[in-house]
């Protein structure tokens, strides 16, 4: 575990003085910003779409920032040649891939927290309190969804040797399921087959992303969902980047590096 | 000095690599049924042409490729297991580490990997700078290091574990005299302290002056092996005049040749 631990504090190092991070919190704090201002006008319609514009720029920065910064890591360690003074030492395949998914995944966690918590001071500014259990359920909904692209894209690099195709194809594949995933098996309904099962059989295989997103909890202030369903969201989460990661394992623990 | 003992800490048993070339289907053969031994306490010398199949032997004995038949061990062990690497230190050829990081971050996150408590690693990392000379450049990133110091660098993250055996890739290759000579001070330090020492080079006069055994490939075949002196007998002594020799080349320089 120690190896895992000081490979994700590496990747944690690199984030943070890369600064990738800081452009998009640029953004999401403008528009946030841009929100709140438009509590003057004190139209609870016009600030719920702005809440919710503002916390959709954060899952699409979320996801940005997961599918970007696990897809360059791998061949970054190959362009580099860091890899190889690294799998020199006693250190695993498997270590080295959970301890770069570990690290992109914390980071991811850490920037959420900042970008909500930004948020969520500009909101709790003009709301007058926050419904702290919903936002607890919302971040670590938002969190533990992110293994999922964090899981992906660390198995795109290493079958697509260019960072720039992975996150495309990766951004593209989540951005498909969070938006368009719940749709999949109604549209199947009205296919000829063997259209209507494949489209079946890709409902029930993929990620279902857009059950981790709960942003109506904090723009409507409903009451949290039930701690089974956030629980075993949470499972549903971990069981997919599991598998996701032990798929990136099989292709990657017998690959040549030369 | 301690004599090198007869225990073999690398062992290759009709090691066979293949790599996969893209102008061709058939895989091609980049070491073939190579077996040798190495022994504890002594310095081993790699040679080779380029292309001979050093690297691919060493990219064998660190895990990073599989070999396509026979067997390699490291104190015994598969080198396919990770725990192989514990009593290693590896000095790439060429010495890349991570740009964002500082030498003594580089050197605390290896010790991690290594397992060495807190209170040593501080204490270890001072002495391996202080060894290579960069402990006036500890907190500065790698990013803005010339290459003698990478390499310098490089030295002191292959020693960082104190390991028993070193596997160095042309350990001198883009250092100056001044560097060439402290990496030589350094091999004959760890070969003074019993640690062994597994080296590939090009420079013959380097390898002539600290090696006790050196084993020549070409093609992918040993062709010699044996102590530097048994080698170099038949060729006046020359190891430089054996190695041509060996690896067939027929235009060999003539000790009294003109100069063109």
């Amino acid at each position: 575990m120690k190896t895992t631990l000081a490979l994700a504090h590496l990747v944690i190092l690199e984030m943070v003085r890369r600064k990738d991070v800081y452009v998009l919190f640029v953004l999401t704090t403008l528009l946030t910003l841009v929100a709140a201002a438009a509590n003057i006008f004190d139209d609870t319609r016009v600030v719920r779409y702005l809440k919710e514009v503002s916390l959709t720029l954060i899952w699409i920065s979320g996801f940005v920032l997961a599918v970007t910064s696990a897809a360059r890591q791998i061949p970054a360690e190959r362009e580099s040649r860091t890899l190889f003074t690294l799998l020199a030492k006693p250190v695993s395949r498997w270590q080295f891939i959970a301890g770069k998914f570990l690290g992109c995944w914390l980071a991811c966690g850490l920037a959420l927290v900042v970008f909500y918590a930004f948020f969520g001071a500009v909101a709790a500014s003009r709301e007058r309190g926050l419904d702290v259990l919903g936002w607890f359920q919302a971040i670590s909904m938002h969190w533990f969804m992110l293994t999922v692209p964090v899981a992906l894209a660390l198995a795109g690099s290493l079958l697509w040797a260019a960072p720039s195709s992975n996150s495309t194809l990766t951004l593209l594949a989540c951005f498909g399921i969070w938006l368009l995933g719940r749709h999949l098996h109604k549209v199947a309904v009205g296919l000829p087959e063997p259209g209507a099962t494949l489209l079946t059989l890709v409902y029930f295989t993929i990620p279902h992303l857009e059950l981790f997103d709960i942003r109506d909890l904090i723009i409507h202030r409903w009451p949290p969902v039930p701690w089974l369903f956030w629980l075993g969201a949470m499972l549903y989460a971990a069981a997919y980047a599991g598998m996701i990661l032990t798929g990136a394992w099989l292709l990657f623990r017998r690959r040549p590096l030369n | 000095m301690p004599a090198p003992s007869m225990t073999e800490v690398i062992s290759l048993d009709r090691l066979q690599v293949t790599y996969h070339s893209p102008d061709s289907r058939e895989p091609k053969i980049a070491v073939d049924d190579l077996t040798l031994g190495v022994r504890q306490g002594e310095v081993f010398g790699f040679l080779g042409p380029n292309g001979a199949g050093k690297t691919s032997t060493m990219n064998v004995l660190l895990g990073f490729t599989h070999a396509a038949g026979g067997s390699a061990s490291i104190f015994g062990v598969d080198v396919r297991q990770p725990i192989a690497r514990r009593r290693i230190g590896y000095l790439p050829e060429m010495t890349y580490y991570y740009k964002f990081l500082t030498a003594e971050e580089l050197l605390r996150t290896y010790a991690r990997i290594f397992g060495l408590a807190a209170s040593e690693t501080t204490a270890r990392i001072d002495e391996l700078l202080a060894l290579v000379e960069l402990g006036h450049a500890r907190k500065r990133l790698i990013g803005t290091y010339s290459k003698g110091m990478q390499q310098r660098l490089g030295l002191a993250q292959a020693l960082l574990n104190r390991p028993d055996l070193l596997i160095l890739d042309e350990p001198t290759s883009g250092l100056d005299p001044l560097g060439r000579m402290k990496v030589r001070e350094i091999i004959l330090r760890l070969k003074a302290a019993g640690k062994t020492v597994f080296f590939s080079s090009h420079e013959l006069g380097e390898v002539e002056s600290v090696c006790d055994r050196v084993a020549i490939l070409h093609h992918g075949q040993l062709r010699a092996l044996g102590s530097v002196a048994d080698i170099a007998q038949t060729d006046a002594g020359s190891l430089e005049k054996a190695f041509l020799r060996i690896i067939g080349w027929a235009n060999a320089p003539q000790p009294n040749a003109p100069a063109v």
